[in-house]
């Protein structure tokens, strides 16, 4: 029993970036956006954390995560200049972005790659934490896995049960008729786009600061890129979301477990792992067409010009 | 009040002027950023933008880094214009890499040159194709993301890289590095003059570019290929086969890339090792961009965009700068081109404001 509360533990401790970034993409999808940027986005996040994390001692981690965000958001609303207010093309933008962010943030970072971050005090609800079996599995977490565990049930409340998500929804499904009712399509796009980019600059900062403590040149080595599968993956609904992280994140553990016990196994091969699992998930899920097309935000991916 | 109008169709020549616009307000962003970083900007672009060009040395590396995103390019813009999405082609040109060392390790001291340069870019040319072909499949067969699909392709082919150089390919006497045995002479790309490192891999990059533009401008396929990427309800009603456009594009250019890794290999490395990938394949994608999608547009920007690797390494060398400094200048020129494009589709018009 306490062997699997661990197992689930360190699972969910590796999901939650997924989490994270997926739960934040999975709002501008919804509006019919597909920000391919999100690896740029959450690698400069990784880095605008770390590098706060370093000059503010004391509260430092708080305001590294909210510097991560920050950057998420800028990076998201340059972006959405292009890719919503001007209309280039969102597949070519958010590459742009990507490409970007990985150049920027290896240009940037140079500086903190042998810095150390100041010790952390250990993770959890005091108390509770301790008790065997459910203290491990339940109460011990990062306070960011909390965060994405409630932004999960909020988002399936406000997505299904207000009147706020309704219309984003309907931004997503059918921008002409939003707009023709008088809403503002661009605007609520570009506010979904930067929400998506403050999760994803958070994600990386949960990487930075959280999960591996230090920071290297690209330190979040195509999550990004995950977790935007993860979007289909879950089928564009949150709860499907936090499941398919915490599987991703069994799966990145499994590597270290097989190796830990002495399985007899390529390190190499072994990492190739979690990036063959996203390519037979994606392919088990898009092979029902059907339901996907059911799903999808009708218009992920297309320009909406108002006027037109 | 300024405001943005669109025109009803694209100004011509703010589109042929958008890559020029674009470079300037890179150098222009450039020289904000060294400022920032405390160098003189004047200095400093000269090494990003006049120094790589200086002499006959300059130009045999600019040609050296230029083919490998010249054939990258070519393919990828193929695979845009049939609106497939192919990111993964820096695994494409790793896989070729690993298969034209498979037929470079086995050449012996008795190997003729005609014989094992074919073979190598032949084996480099399917192992590319062939990894770009699992996207295709899963694509076609199951409706899998080729986005998603061929950029995983990418970690798992770097994994593939490092499992070789690691394990079963290490060379026995290298010291324990992770590398193979250094290629026989016999299997290197021929260079264009003694002493520098330019080889036949860019007339390799001429001839398919010619090739590519003859199948996108005179051939059958070429059209319903890009008619399909442009209007795909026109190609479907015309009776244009999607799938066919969509194997042709993965297979074309991930034989392009593989060439390129095949040419990279034997050519400047003469061995195989993980620092194989330097991020042609990523690069690429803005080289295709930059170049308009146009074989011969691509051509030039791909010495632009090796003008830019060569700047980020003399930046290193000289100022102590990143070599991640180039990935910025390219990221950038990428956005302010997008941009421009875009641009090119609206006017700025001086309204009242009651009229808005």
């Amino acid at each position: 029993m306490g062997g699997v509360a661990l197992m689930l533990a360190a699972s969910v401790d590796a999901g939650t970036v997924l989490a994270l970034a997926g739960l934040g993409l999975l709002v501008n999808e919804r509006a019919g956006v597909l920000n391919l940027g999100a690896e740029g986005m959450m690698l400069v996040g990784a880095l605008a954390g770390y590098a706060t994390a370093l000059h503010a001692p004391g509260a430092g981690m708080l305001l590294g995560y909210l510097a991560a965000a920050a950057a998420g958001a800028a990076m998201a609303a340059l972006f959405g200049w292009l890719a919503i207010g001007i209309g280039t093309n969102q597949y070519a933008t958010g590459l742009a972005l990507s490409l970007f962010g990985v150049g920027f943030s290896a240009f940037a970072g140079a500086r903190f790659v042998d810095r150390q971050l100041p010790v952390r005090g250990r993770d959890g609800i005091p108390g509770l934490r301790d008790l065997p079996v459910v203290g491990p599995a339940l109460f011990g977490y990062h306070p960011l896995v909390y965060l994405a565990v409630g932004l999960a049930a909020a988002l399936a409340w406000f997505f299904f049960r207000s009147r706020a998500g309704l219309l984003l929804r309907a931004v997503g499904e059918s921008p002409e008729s939003a707009h023709a009712l008088g809403y503002r399509v661009r605007l609520i796009r570009l506010l979904a786009v930067m929400f998506g980019g403050a999760m994803c600059g958070l994600a990386g900062a949960y990487v930075s600061l959280a999960y591996t403590h230090l920071w290297v040149e690209n330190l979040i080595a195509g999550r990004g890129w995950i977790a935007l599968a993860l979007t289909t993956f879950a089928t564009w609904r949150p709860a499907r979301i936090l499941l398919g992280a915490t599987l991703f994140g069994g799966l990145t553990m499994l590597q270290f477990h097989l190796q830990e016990r002495g399985v007899q196994i390529e390190s190499h091969l072994l990492g190739m792992l979690p990036y063959l699992a996203t390519v037979v998930v994606l392919v088990l899920i898009s092979r029902r067409a059907a339901w996907i097309r059911h799903n999808m935000p009708a218009s992920l991916g297309r320009i909406f010009r108002p006027g037109t | 009040m300024l405001r943005l109008v669109a025109r009803p169709t694209p100004s011509r020549a703010l589109t042929l002027a958008a890559p020029f616009i674009a470079f300037a307000l890179t150098v222009l962003f450039g020289a904000v950023l060294f400022r920032a970083l405390g160098h003189a900007p004047g200095r400093a672009l000269a090494l990003f933008f006049l120094e790589p060009l200086w002499g006959a040395d300059a130009w045999s590396e600019l040609s050296v880094k230029a083919t490998p995103l010249a054939l990258v390019a070519l393919g990828l813009a193929i695979c845009f214009r049939a609106n497939v999405w192919n990111i993964g082609a820096e695994g494409q040109f790793i896989l070729g890499a690993i298969g034209a060392s498979w037929v470079a390790m086995r050449a012996t001291d008795s190997s003729h040159a005609a014989v094992i340069l074919p073979a190598i870019a032949l084996a480099g040319i399917l192992a590319g194709a062939a990894w770009a072909a699992i996207v295709a499949f899963l694509r076609d067969r199951w409706n899998a993301s080729e986005i998603l699909v061929s950029l995983m392709l990418v970690y798992v082919a770097d994994m593939l890289l490092g499992y070789l150089t690691y394990g079963p390919w290490k060379d026995p006497e290298g010291y324990n590095f992770p590398q193979t045995i250094a290629f026989l002479p016999v299997t290197q790309v021929p260079l264009l003059s003694e002493g520098h490192r330019a080889h036949l891999g860019l007339f390799a990059a001429i001839a398919a570019a010619i090739a590519a533009w003859l199948f996108l401008t005179r051939t059958y396929a070429g059209f319903q290929l890009a008619v399909g990427g442009a209007a795909p309800r026109a190609a479907r009603y015309a009776g244009f086969s999607a799938r066919r456009s969509l194997w042709t594009a993965l297979l074309g250019s991930g034989a392009l890339a593989g060439l390129a890794g095949a040419l990279e290999v034997t050519g400047p490395l003469g061995q195989l090792t993980p620092h194989l990938p330097v991020g042609y394949g990523f690069t690429g994608i803005i080289v295709a961009f930059v170049g308009r999608l146009h074989p011969f547009g691509i051509l030039a920007a791909s010495i632009l965009m090796s003008m830019l690797y060569i700047g980020g390494e003399l930046a290193q060398s000289r100022l102590g700068l990143p070599q991640a400094l180039s990935g910025v200048f390219q990221g950038l020129l990428l956005f302010t081109l997008l941009a421009c494009d875009a641009l090119a589709s609206y006017r700025l018009l001086r309204v009242l404001r009651a009229a808005a």
